[in-house]
């Protein structure tokens, strides 16, 4: 296997996925000769030609109206926005179109090959506009699947799935980690599977769970439990929606605790909806108040960023006051 | 010398801005009012079985329209729009189209779907709703689609078909392309008509489709349709330059106005639109100039907001009569027997009405089927969910309540 940072693993799986079918397009702002903002698509268009890997003009909900119609025809449309901050232009074409495609027609037509890859999150000090993770927002849209993945084997195998899922995805791509995170990922093709949390280190006496740049932060905070003497379970969630609640139940089920953090704003963050699950599920199991450890209700900021994120200390202090309980 | 900046490269010494409406551009009209050929036109190449199929779906379409409205008014459908004043741009348009081009409509366009094949049948079974529906119940009335007919089931959002549009006829075109030199390899197949109002062209989506459509050469035929009204704004609360069409001139497109109750100007100038698009592989707009007839919709009043003095100024410049009496003066209509089909259409549009209002409301499963290819497992725990409620209180659903599994 070779060493890849999470970049060249998002290449890598944009290549297999281009040399697969003949008529799948990669298209956004700078991705064509340029390989994107943060070279994701680099090398591609001079593999597959301009007509096959193309910048597009400045407008995410062109963007994703012309991914639409390619989609509908029946070639896999893979368009990148280059941050999730600028994807709001592009919600209706997302919300109302994506999203209801196939409902709206009895499944006449449907937008299958569609795979919406962006950049999200803080940690690059990019204040409110290069920092926001808008999955909340997505996760309110039947029709849509969301995924995010946690470090470069997973961004591959994940971003191959949703390229292969016959259903419009949005992929999150955390972009503090880009280069950041390095590992070990295979050449050849493969896939893991949407909709599956991944238990990433089994305990039993708090469950802690999270998605994408933020595991780190997790795995940082259940280090520092470990020492306190507090056996974590970490999960990965991997896919927003649809989310695996069976596996996190049965966690839950196990631990009696659970925290759950991410970096957007706390209020009607995804984190709601999984709290509001869990303790439906696993009530007569919980010991103690399900723990939100997330961003500030504010916008992203700047000079104290380090303030608003929940980082590991942050986690820790929750993860202890739940056992503590 | 290079230009990075993309532009004309025409120096001047003259402090001079051109005028908003410098372009003064001029609606193309092939037939009179009284259906005759205009002097200095040419006369269209269109023979007698097309024109008479481009009449007999206009004639459907007027008769349907016309009992539909009047079938929302009785209370049997939730809601109508009729195609009024429009058969001719919309019908001709999609006559000089081949059968497996792509229709991307906005709501009115029923014509366009019918000269494709759409039977009565069909047509009811949409408005009623029913578990015949292609669209399985889900729409609101006139919101039709076929795959087989390759004409894309109408969302409601305004303007959102134009960048999909762009992006289909991408598709189209792909593999006429060849990878080392960008340049067609080949005439393409086939290419997508977009039709939009004057209102829906005032969309971002409309500005995106067009703009990436020219950047990108896609080989669409964007079809605008003024016809005066947005619901009750009129065009000049919608904009102030010179219609649609100078907009085309601004994204580099090639553009032409056309007379859209003429239904020869509307079918020549679509068929040399089409004609450009595959063997350029670039976009054409389309502005067609109509009136339009009858209210928004079966929600809306005009009386509001025009005048009858207006409405009586259109009256005479009904699209269905213009072409017909270019017909007979052709002979190829006979006014006894066209009196006679429409008395049989009405016949069958009644019958059709009463068979669809009885089929069955669509099954509880189309409630869930179709949001993902296969119903997520949290879907499925709420529909086995409903289904257990819907048994403890069958009586407060009685459209499903009685075929629960």
């Amino acid at each position: 296997m070779a060493k890849m940072n999470m970049l060249h693993a998002i290449n890598s799986a944009l290549d297999i996925s281009m040399a697969e079918h003949p008529q799948a397009c990669i298209f956004g702002e700078d991705v064509g000769y340029f390989g994107g903002v943060f070279r994701a698509t680099s090398g591609l268009q001079e593999k597959y030609g301009k007509h096959r890997v193309f910048n597009t003009p400045l407008t995410e909900q062109g963007i994703l109206g012309f991914a639409n119609g390619l989609a509908a025809f029946g070639a896999p449309a893979l368009a990148e926005i280059q941050f999730a901050d600028y994807i709001f232009p592009a919600f209706d074409q997302i919300v109302n179109e994506s999203a209801k495609f196939r409902y709206r027609s009895g499944n006449e037509f449907d937008v299958g090959n569609l795979t919406i890859r962006t950049p999200y999150g803080g940690g690059i000090a990019g204040g409110l506009y290069h920092s926001q993770s808008p999955e909340a927002y997505f996760a309110h849209t039947p029709g849509l699947k969301l995924v995010v993945p946690r470090n470069p084997y997973q961004a591959k195998g994940l971003l191959r799935a949703c390229i292969k899922d016959d259903n419009p995805v949005i992929f999150f791509e955390p972009k503090r980690l880009y280069r950041a995170s390095v590992g070990e990922v295979p050449e050849e093709d493969y896939s893991i599977e949407i909709g599956k949390a991944e238990v990433v280190k089994e305990g039993s006496d708090i469950t802690v769970l999270a998605w994408g740049a933020q595991m780190e932060i997790i795995e940082q905070a259940a280090i520092k439990a470990e020492e306190a003497g507090i056996s974590c379970e970490i999960i990965d969630l991997r896919s927003i929606l649809p989310w695996d609640a069976e596996t996190l139940i049965k966690s839950v089920t196990k631990t009696g605790r659970l925290v759950v953090s991410h970096e957007a704003p706390i209020t009607n963050g995804f984190g709601a909806e999984i709290a509001a699950t869990i303790q439906k599920e696993c009530f007569l199991h919980l010991e103690s108040p399900i723990e939100r450890v997330c961003g500030l209700d504010t916008p992203y900021p700047l000079a104290l960023e380090k303030e608003y994120v929940p980082d590991a200390l942050k986690v820790f202090e929750a993860i202890k006051k739940s056992v503590e309980f | 010398m290079t230009n990075p900046n993309n532009i004309s490269l025409n120096i001047s010494h003259a402090l001079e801005f051109i005028d908003g409406h410098a372009l003064n551009i001029p609606t193309l009209k092939i037939l009179s009012e009284q259906g005759d050929i205009l002097d200095g036109a040419t006369k269209p190449e269109l023979d007698k079985e097309t024109a008479l199929k481009i009449y007999s779906t206009m004639r459907f379409i007027r008769l349907l329209d016309e009992r539909m409205q009047a079938a929302q008014r009785q209370g049997r459908i939730s809601f109508y729009m009729q195609c009024l004043g429009e058969e001719a741009a919309i019908t001709a348009s999609a006559a000089a189209l081949k059968q497996d081009d792509m229709i991307m409509a906005q709501y009115r366009e029923q014509a366009a779907l019918h000269y494709r094949g759409f039977t009565l049948e069909q047509f009811m079974n949409q408005l009623f709703s029913n578990e015949k529906d292609l669209g399985k119940g889900r729409q609101m009335p006139v919101h039709y689609g076929s795959n087989e007919l390759n004409y894309l089931t109408i969302s409601s959002p305004l303007g959102t078909q134009i960048p999909q549009a762009t992006g289909y006829a991408y598709g189209q075109k792909l593999k006429h392309i060849d990878k080392e030199s960008g340049e067609l390899s080949s005439e393409i197949d086939n290419v997508t008509i977009c039709y939009f109002g004057e209102g829906a062209a005032s969309e971002g989506d409309f500005h995106a489709g067009l703009n990436m459509a020219a950047v990108h050469k896609a080989p669409v035929i964007f079809f605008a349709r003024n016809n005066g009204y947005a619901i009750s704004t009129p065009a000049d609360e919608q904009f102030k330059g010179d219609g649609i069409a100078a907009r085309g001139v601004g994204y580099g497109i090639k553009t032409i106005r056309v007379d859209g109750a003429d239904t020869l100007a509307v079918y020549e100038a679509t068929k040399k639109a089409r004609e450009i698009a595959v063997s350029t592989g670039e976009p054409v707009l389309i502005e067609s100039i109509a009136y339009r007839l009858g209210a928004h919709s079966t929600s809306d009043d005009p009386s509001g907001y025009r005048t009858k003095d207006e409405e009586a100024e259109f009256k005479n410049s009904c699209p269905v009569a213009r072409f017909k009496s270019w017909l007979l003066k052709q002979g190829w209509l006979d006014e006894s027997e066209d009196e006679a089909i429409k008395d049989k259409i009405r016949e069958e549009i009644l019958a059709a009405l009463k068979v669809a209002e009885k089929v069955q409301k669509p099954a509880l499963e189309e409630l869930v089927s179709d949001v993902y290819d296969t119903p997520i497992p949290a879907l499925q725990k709420q529909y086995e969910e409903l289904k257990e409620h819907i048994k403890q209180y069958p009586d407060a659903y009685p459209v499903t309540a009685g075929r629960i599994k």
